[in-house]
């Protein structure tokens, strides 16, 4: 996984609660096998008039003009900022990988469903929690300063804003040291892999019936 | 010893390491898979030249992408039927237990694998699908993971995770006739929102969830997700244990008295402790109606959609006017004066026997009514469809003018051809209202399945009480 230190980027306001992984990334594009190529569809049925599919190219498709990612000023966003429950609904890790492809490297909201939280961190997409009175006031200062930027900090844990102020915020220890280093998560956890079996071999002497009971 | 919840009681029986970081190292007795949030794990398994930790913890099969008509010939789209493929031919590559299109045990995997006992009481289950939940009904410690834990599941065997807080609703009284599972879940997630349980495990208690048969439970667990809560709980008793009796992957003989006896033990203990307590009353809750955008965004039958004035919260109100510009509607609209063009009776949430016995008992010698052009009945696995045939539940609605339809998500998440047209209003029993979810501009009425029968023979909502009253039958 690719760390993530510092970040100076164009911040996006998408002005709206409970915004769903279907939204994310609508359902026909998950018939892809592949991990890569899901930008291109990122909030598809916002972002688009006509009604997309895997065969179709972006450049192909009518933009809707009202759709604020479709603004100029928007076209080199990385950092997201939206309201609470962002990402809820379905586990599709598609939805990161959708936001992570279009370019976003930062998500800032009031809160974010389970799943997507961590989805996000497997694949150096950093989220950040920011309180609802604040990130009201952010997406508001956003509307009325289309394409500011901001500088986002994970070592130092603060947001620069573009008028200079200063933004603390928490997350974890363990998830901000995994995406400071790029840290692979099988290969920590295969550090224990001894004890796992260890784990394992207790448990098929205690609960015999979980072991070799599903056959093909 | 501390007093301590069955979450709790579960958490500590599978964690293989305490992390000093706040992440504990959680062994996983079970993971189901299907073909959409798994290539890409096999994918990164195969680039690392990694095996699966251990094969006989798997079940595979395919749910979300196969047609529910037709399945003798050859699937047209090329792309849905790669990743078909993709599934089967990972599970042969890796040795992965799997059951195909063309098994008669195969189904939704949150329905098939409770049917054939590979989820069993005390097991941590997980799968690519925030369905996952629904396993909880057995006191399974059972939740939805992406791909990239996928593919650690098939690595390592465990999870690096955070401890959930412990959250638990109590629903005292019994759910009157005509009113469901569905009803009790849906009206939950309106008293406490699609956040309302974030970063929690639900145990739901109390005297309705324990009068709940096991599909039921299924059903309320299911949407615990739907809840903002990654894992639903209900405490095991003699209903979950009968249950697993005679299942093909479940103990048998010696064993099954000694597996008994350790889950006569979960259930939380007299006076642990939970982050948040939450009690309602089984009397207040009606049969539910869906009529925005959100699962949270449902009122009783004999209502009507609120207005902007109803809320104090600006997030609210806009919640409301987008919902109603994406939906057509009207605020303060009676929401049995809902149109509807389409009728879903499916999915894990409701596709299980019970849900299809209920509502055949609503259509039984009634037809379809003039403005529904399309009613699909689409039953959760292979086998719950050969007891509902069984049971002549198949001639039933078909007389009547539905679609009898081979096992899958179907029109759910509407992936293969089982979709609305834009515009088109669905009451549907399945999960989520979200904008397209059932096909693009398509529009969703979450209810349960009498109450999405009953949709279907008059082409509008009504209140299945009242049918109730008049026919006597019963529900």
């Amino acid at each position: 996984m690719q760390a993530f230190k510092t970040l100076e980027a164009v911040v996006a306001p998408l002005d709206r609660a409970n915004v769903d992984t279907d939204a994310i990334i609508p359902k026909q594009f998950l018939k892809s096998i592949k991990r890569t190529g899901f930008g291109a569809y990122l909030f598809d049925e916002w972002r688009f008039l006509d009604a997309g599919s895997l065969d179709k190219q972006p450049d192909d498709r009518q933009l809707n003009p009202d759709f604020i990612l479709n603004q100029a000023c928007y076209s080199d966003a990385e950092i997201l900022i939206t309201k609470k429950n962002f990402g809820c609904g379905s586990s599709r890790e598609h939805a990161p990988w959708a936001l992570a492809d279009y370019g976003f490297k930062v998500i800032i909201a009031p809160s974010f469903a389970d799943i997507f939280y961590n989805n996000c961190f497997k694949n150096g997409v950093l989220v950040i929690q920011l309180s609802e009175q604040k990130v009201d006031e952010l997406i508001e200062h956003c509307l009325a300063n289309p394409g500011c930027a901001w500088k986002v900090d994970l070592e130092q844990q603060q947001i620069e804003l573009d008028n200079g102020e200063l933004l603390e915020f928490d997350i974890e220890a363990a998830r901000r040291e995994h995406l400071l280093q790029g840290l692979d998560d099988i290969g920590l956890t295969l550090q224990h892999e001894q004890l796992i079996k260890d784990y394992e071999t207790k448990r098929r002497q205690s609960k015999p019936w979980l072991y070799d009971a599903i056959k093909p | 010893m501390l007093a301590q919840t069955l979450y709790d009681k579960l958490w500590a029986d599978h964690c293989v390491l305490k992390g000093e970081d706040g992440l504990d190292l959680i062994y996983i007795d079970r993971q189901l898979l299907h073909e959409v949030t798994s290539p890409q794990a096999f994918e990164g398994l195969g680039l690392e030249n990694r095996k699966p930790f251990r094969l006989d913890a798997n079940l595979a099969v395919p749910d979300h992408n196969v047609p529910t008509t037709g399945r003798e010939e050859a699937i047209t789209d090329p792309i849905a039927a790669l990743q078909l493929k993709t599934l089967q031919d990972n599970c042969d590559k890796y040795d992965i237990p799997f059951i195909s299109m063309s098994d008669q045990r195969q189904g939704i995997v949150h329905v098939i694998g409770p049917e054939q006992g590979a989820t069993l009481p005390g097991t941590t289950i997980v799968c690519g699908d925030s369905h996952t939940a629904t396993h909880g009904a057995f006191g399974a410690l059972a939740f939805g993971i992406g791909t990239s834990e996928v593919e650690l599941v098939l690595a390592s065997q465990c999870l690096r995770q955070k401890k959930m807080r412990n959250m638990r609703i109590q629903v005292d009284g019994s759910l009157a006739p005509g009113v469901t599972a569905k009803d009790l879940i849906l009206y939950i997630i309106g008293q406490i929102g699609t956040d309302g349980g974030t970063g929690c495990a639900i145990e739901f208690c109390g005297q309705a969830i324990e009068e709940l048969s096991i599909e039921g439970r299924m059903t309320v667990c299911n949407m615990a997700i739907e809840a903002g809560a990654r894992v639903g709980l209900v405490a095991v008793d003699s209903k979950t244990i009968d249950y697993f009796r005679g299942k093909p992957f479940a103990p048998k003989n010696d064993v099954w008295d000694l597996a008994v006896n350790e889950w006569e033990k979960l259930k939380s203990d007299p006076g642990a402790g939970f982050d948040a307590d939450i009690k309602f009353n089984a009397e207040d809750i009606a049969p539910q109606v869906s009529y925005g955008t959100s699962p949270e965004m449902v009122v009783d039958i004999d209502s009507t959609i609120p207005t902007q004035s109803d809320f104090d919260d600006v997030t609210k109100q806009d919640q409301l006017s987008n919902a109603m510009k994406y939906m057509d509607l009207q605020e303060g609209m009676p929401v049995k004066d809902i149109q509807l063009d389409k009728v879903f009776i499916g999915s894990c949430t409701n596709s299980r026997i019970e849900d299809l016995r209920d509502a055949a008992t609503i259509v039984a010698n009634k037809s379809l009514a003039k403005n529904i052009k399309l009613a699909l009945i689409v039953p959760g696995s292979g086998l719950v469809k050969e007891q509902a045939e069984s049971e002549g539940l198949d001639k039933i609605f078909i007389a009547a003018g539905f679609e009898w339809r081979e096992p899958g998500c179907s029109m759910c998440l509407a992936m293969n051809d089982d979709r609305l047209d834009a515009g088109e209003h669905c009451a549907s029993t399945s999960n989520r209202n979200f904008e397209g979810r059932q096909g693009q501009g398509g529009r969703t009425h979450l209810v349960s399945p009498v109450m999405a029968a009953a949709a279907g023979i008059y082409g509008h909502f009504v209140d299945v009480r009242d049918l109730l009253e008049v026919t006597d039958a019963s529900v």
